[in-house]
């Protein structure tokens, strides 16, 4: 099969690739782009690790091809820092309640708490609970995780700060 | 303890709740797994696997897929297995008794996922397409798929093992006991019979091996908790010396024992890597890894135990058998025993023994998984429950006339096992404190009476961790204080998730006297690294702590001398030095610094009088002087079963524990969260299924089924800290989470079911688990009934 073109933009960074039609997007991110943050970890669409932002909204990069992903906008875990490496609100607070001990899950959980506080800034703990049942964790139980994406929306909710970056900066625009 | 060393130990950093030094790069993604490392020119390797339990191999066509653009290899076992020099684990030592282990399968298949040809080409979705296109005869053998029959069976995993026996292991003959069992007054027995599951590390293995034929040197990345583990068996594998072989690790993603040891695919890559002008990359995907990275807990045995007429135990013994599966890797025998060392857990137990027995079966081989007797747990802890009711008493009030007191320690359970320094009665009465036990039991009647079927369960047990074996019974630092009077630690590490960087640092930043800020932790690198075990056995704590005060105290030594030099050539017993800062006791106004010594240590050498030594760069090594350091917990958790589903929900989970004095709380208390976590798996969800013809049935995460956040109940802990005799008082929390939790939650389960007379022997308690064992109870009672009625009417008639 032939490769196709495709045009996208990651972390804010115009790409232009010609890519083989079966080329998933986990992979296209992580050999095409070198954004090793994007993790698989079953590579069948269950454990979460690989999530990412597509146009700001979280989705599994093991389920999606590349050339589905033509024209958007992605966002990776590289993509919500700061540039000055300032942690970004959700990621602060996975550190400070230990929500990750062997960092491996992590990149999909933050992604993809990331994409939940937008669209629910003020969760129930049944929400979050249901929120994160869609990434597997093997190192923390879930508690340090649960009690970090708890924190993270207090601390979205008094600062009155949007859980990405881009939205963030959308706001101010 | 003294009112200067209080005012010390709040400026110690061990027992903070540090940050963690690993967390900043693992939330930006930028850590270094094995699959994030790339090597020029790398290619690529795809495993073709048995898709059938047992078979002779007749034939390999290659021919198709070596055509196949991109592929620049299909390997076979002709191409690799002649290439074993050694083979043989560190953790073992040459001369233990081992098991088979070829790379790749030889002339008969044992197991559906056993790896028969490797591909090498550009790219994984290439190698993929070719692994379709060889083609393998296979001439279908009956499979040994229950390794419960195992013995008895005319079929054989390997030829070299009559009755597929691994081995056998045990105490002194069950038949000194029937005396003590004949004359009991209540006699419980209960045969368990616990599911094959595993560890499951997100990250799935992995490994790159890159040859460098020039000089022979070897480099490998791989997913480990051992990398010189993984060096050393390279070495050995390929007879070439040990310094040739350099393993790098930086992040793993969780192994549980599962990484502890290299296996079958690494051999491959280690040995194809020396066939191939070109690095050679492999990634486990989550199919293979439920295939053939391995199984554990698969396992029956039969407990019992005599009753005085009080309740208190006379004797107990298990008659146990395990599931080595076709390549267990280490022999399963050496840590099996301890399930049965270990059954008589942390109760006054005068006499009792333990037999077991190791089958082969042609299912995927037994590896480590995070307190790998843990067997002994469910066996004793679900029994105990089991002899309550049948006894008429309390479960707790079982436990408590006969759980070992604090003044009966140290002791040797009946076993030989020597406990000291563990506190399981305090621990139990925490927990229960915690829950309030009395309120639950009225909750549990109310509820009852309304129909609702609540239970409560509890778990304790004792946990030998940092034991001694001649692999891990000492531990290497090397501490550098560096010109500018920046601090490296170097250990040997093999972290995968449990944060030895910031216990490191921690450690250090303490036992020097500077501050944590000014120290770094390298780790993972076999070249620069002492030489160590790494993760596993629940040592890093205990042996890392160790081996940092020991070199930590040297080079303080000669910081003080180099800092009373510096400060006029008072005394070294008058320098007092705390955060980097050195000054005279009483004068606290002439200050040095670390940098300043350093730079005296490293540039201004000639100013040293001859006595004291330059440069500020110390190694050492921590013996043991323990054969293990005790650990122990309860887990308590209640429950309710939905009797008309069989689902099981948790409504309180919780663990007290006695690590001793915490390094980091965090690093702790998340260290017993998960290993709950994963003992829930396995209690209520996780099972490696196979098929009466050895087929697995649970190779996707949408069947092997892992807690996720929806099941876990928050975990609620307590603490107990009782020193142990080792380095800082620390003893190991790895594994233990992981052992406390199944015996706790099915002996919930059972609790709320007990009004039915259900009577638990099989797990996973799954809800079509539980509803059968709801209806085989019905049935029974119905029988039970009928029968009653029918003698009562026979009574009548006569």
């Amino acid at each position: 099969m032939t490769d196709v073109d495709i045009q996208v933009r990651v972390n804010g960074i115009a790409r232009r690739a010609s890519v083989p039609p079966r080329l998933i997007l986990a992979d296209f991110l992580r050999v095409n782009c070198g954004l090793t943050g994007t993790h698989l970890g079953c590579e069948h669409g269950v454990c979460g690790a690989c999530s990412v932002l597509l146009d700001g909204e979280a989705v599994r990069a093991c389920l999606i091809f590349a050339v589905q992903a033509d024209g958007a906008e992605i966002t990776t875990v590289e993509g919500l820092a700061e540039p000055d490496g300032e942690l970004s609100v959700v990621q602060a607070a996975f550190r400070d309640h230990h929500g990750l001990q062997c960092g491996f899950c992590t990149p999909g959980f933050v992604v993809s708490v990331t994409a939940f506080l937008e669209e629910n800034p003020k969760p129930t703990d049944d929400e979050i609970r249901d929120a994160l049942s869609g990434n597997l964790c093997r190192c923390t139980g879930y508690q340090g995780i649960i009690n970090a994406v708890r924190a993270a929306a207090e601390a979205l909710a008094e600062s009155g700060g949007s859980a990405s970056r881009d939205a963030t900066a959308k706001e101010t625009e | 303890m003294s009112g200067s060393q209080q005012a010390t130990d709040t400026d110690r950093y061990a027992g903070r709740r540090v940050k963690r030094v690993e967390d900043a790069r693992l939330l930006t993604g930028r850590g270094t797994f094995v699959d994030d490392v790339v090597r020029p020119g790398m290619l690529h390797v795809n495993f073709v696997r048995s898709p059938i339990a047992r078979a002779r191999i007749t034939g390999i066509d290659i021919s198709e897929a070596l055509a196949l653009d991109g592929v620049y290899a299909v390997l076979t076992a002709a191409d690799i297995n002649p290439y074993v020099h050694e083979q043989w684990f560190s953790l073992e030592g040459r001369h233990a008794p081992d098991t088979p282990r070829p790379p790749l399968a030889e002339g008969e298949v044992r197991h559906v996922g056993d790896p028969v040809a490797m591909i090498i080409a550009q790219d994984r979705y290439v190698a993929e397409d070719a692994a379709e296109l060889v083609i393998v005869d296979y001439d279908p053998l009956p499979p040994v798929v229950d390794y419960a029959t195992a013995f008895d069976s005319s079929e054989l995993v390997h030829e070299a093992y009559p009755g597929n026996l691994v081995g056998q292991i045990g105490g002194r003959p069950m038949a000194d006991l029937a005396p003590t069992f004949d004359n009991a007054p209540h006699v419980v027995s209960e045969t368990y019979h616990q599911q094959a599951y595993c560890a499951m590390p997100m990250e799935t293995r992995g490994i790159v091996t890159e040859w460098s034929p020039s000089d022979g040197t070897m480099t490998i990345w791989t997913a480990t908790q051992s990398p010189h583990e993984v060096r050393g068996f390279c070495a050995r594998l390929l007879a070439i010396p040990e310094h040739s072989v350099r393993v790098v690790m930086r992040d793993t993603g969780g192994g549980f024992g599962q990484k502890v040891l290299p296996l079958r695919e690494d051999m491959c890559l280690m040995i194809a890597a020396t066939k191939v002008p070109a690095p050679l990359k492999w990634i486990e995907d989550r199919q293979e890894h439920l295939l053939a990275a391995g199984q554990a807990r698969h396992e029956h045995g039969e407990a019992r135990m005599a009753f005085d007429d009080d309740g208190r135990i006379l004797a107990a013994t298990i008659d146990h058998v395990q599931d080595a599966g076709a390549y267990p890797s280490p022999n399963p025998v050496g840590s099996g025993i301890a399930v049965g060392l270990i059954f008589p857990g942390p109760y006054r137990i005068p006499e009792g023994t333990f037999n077991s027995r190791f089958a082969f079966s042609n299912t995927s081989g037994r590896v480590a998984y995070r307190g790998p007797w843990q067997f002994e747990s469910v066996a004793r802890e679900c029994l105990l429950d089991v002899a309550a009711r049948q006894i008429g008493i309390d479960p707790v009030e079982l436990r408590r006339k006969n759980m070992l007191r604090r003044d009966e320690l140290p002791t040797a359970n009946c076993n030989g096992m020597p406990y000291s320094d563990i506190t399981p009665l305090e621990t139990f009465e925490q927990a229960l404190e915690i829950l309030d036990y009395d309120a639950f039991r009225r909750e549990q009647e109310q509820a009852r009476a309304a129909g609702r079927y609540i239970g409560v369960g509890t778990c304790t047990y004792v946990e030998p961790t940092a034991g001694a074996s001649a692999l891990y019974g000492t531990e290497g630092a090397t501490i550098r204080v560096e010109p500018s009077g920046k601090v490296n630690v170097y250990v040997a590490g093999g972290s995968c998730g449990n944060s030895l960087e910031t216990t490191v640092i921690q450690l250090t930043a303490d036992a020097l006297g500077v501050d944590i800020a000014d120290v770094s932790s390298i780790q993972g690198d076999t070249a620069v690294t002492p030489f160590g075990g790494g993760t596993g056995g629940s040592r890093s704590g205990p042996m890392t702590a160790g081996a940092v005060n020991q070199t930590a105290t040297e080079l303080r030594g000669r910081i003080l001398a180099l800092a009373a030099h510096l400060l006029g050539g008072v005394p070294v017993d008058e320098v007092e030095f705390t955060r980097g800062v050195a000054s005279v006791k009483g004068s606290p106004e002439k200050q040095v610094t670390l940098a300043e010594i350093a730079d005296t240590a490293y540039f201004k050498s000639g100013s040293l009088p001859a006595e004291l030594s330059v440069g500020l760069e110390v190694s050492g090594r921590f013996r043991a002087q323990h054969l293990m350091l005790w650990a122990n917990a309860t887990h308590v958790c209640t429950c309710e079963v939905d009797i008309v589903t069989g689902e099981v929900k948790l409504l309180r989970y919780i663990v007290s524990e006695d690590c001793g004095p915490m390094i980091n709380p965090n690093v702790v208390e998340g260290q017993i969260f998960g290993g709950t976590v994963q003992g829930i798996g396995g209690a209520l969800y996780e099972e490696l299924a196979y098929d009466d013809a050895g087929n697995p049935v649970t190779t996707t995460f949408m069947d092997y089924l892992l807690p996720t956040a929806a099941e876990v109940p928050t975990i609620e802990l307590g603490h107990v800290e009782t020193p142990s005799i080792g380095p800082g008082g620390y003893k190991g929390v790895g594994e233990g989470g992981a052992i406390g939790a199944p015996p706790a939650v099915i002996n919930a389960v059972a609790d709320a079911l007990a009004p039915f007379g259900v009577r638990i022997s099989r797990l996973p308690l799954t809800p079509a688990t539980i509803v059968n064992l709801l209806e085989e109870a019905a049935q029974r009672g119905a029988a039970g009934a009928a029968a009653a009625a029918g003698a009562a009417r026979t009574a009548v008639a006569g």
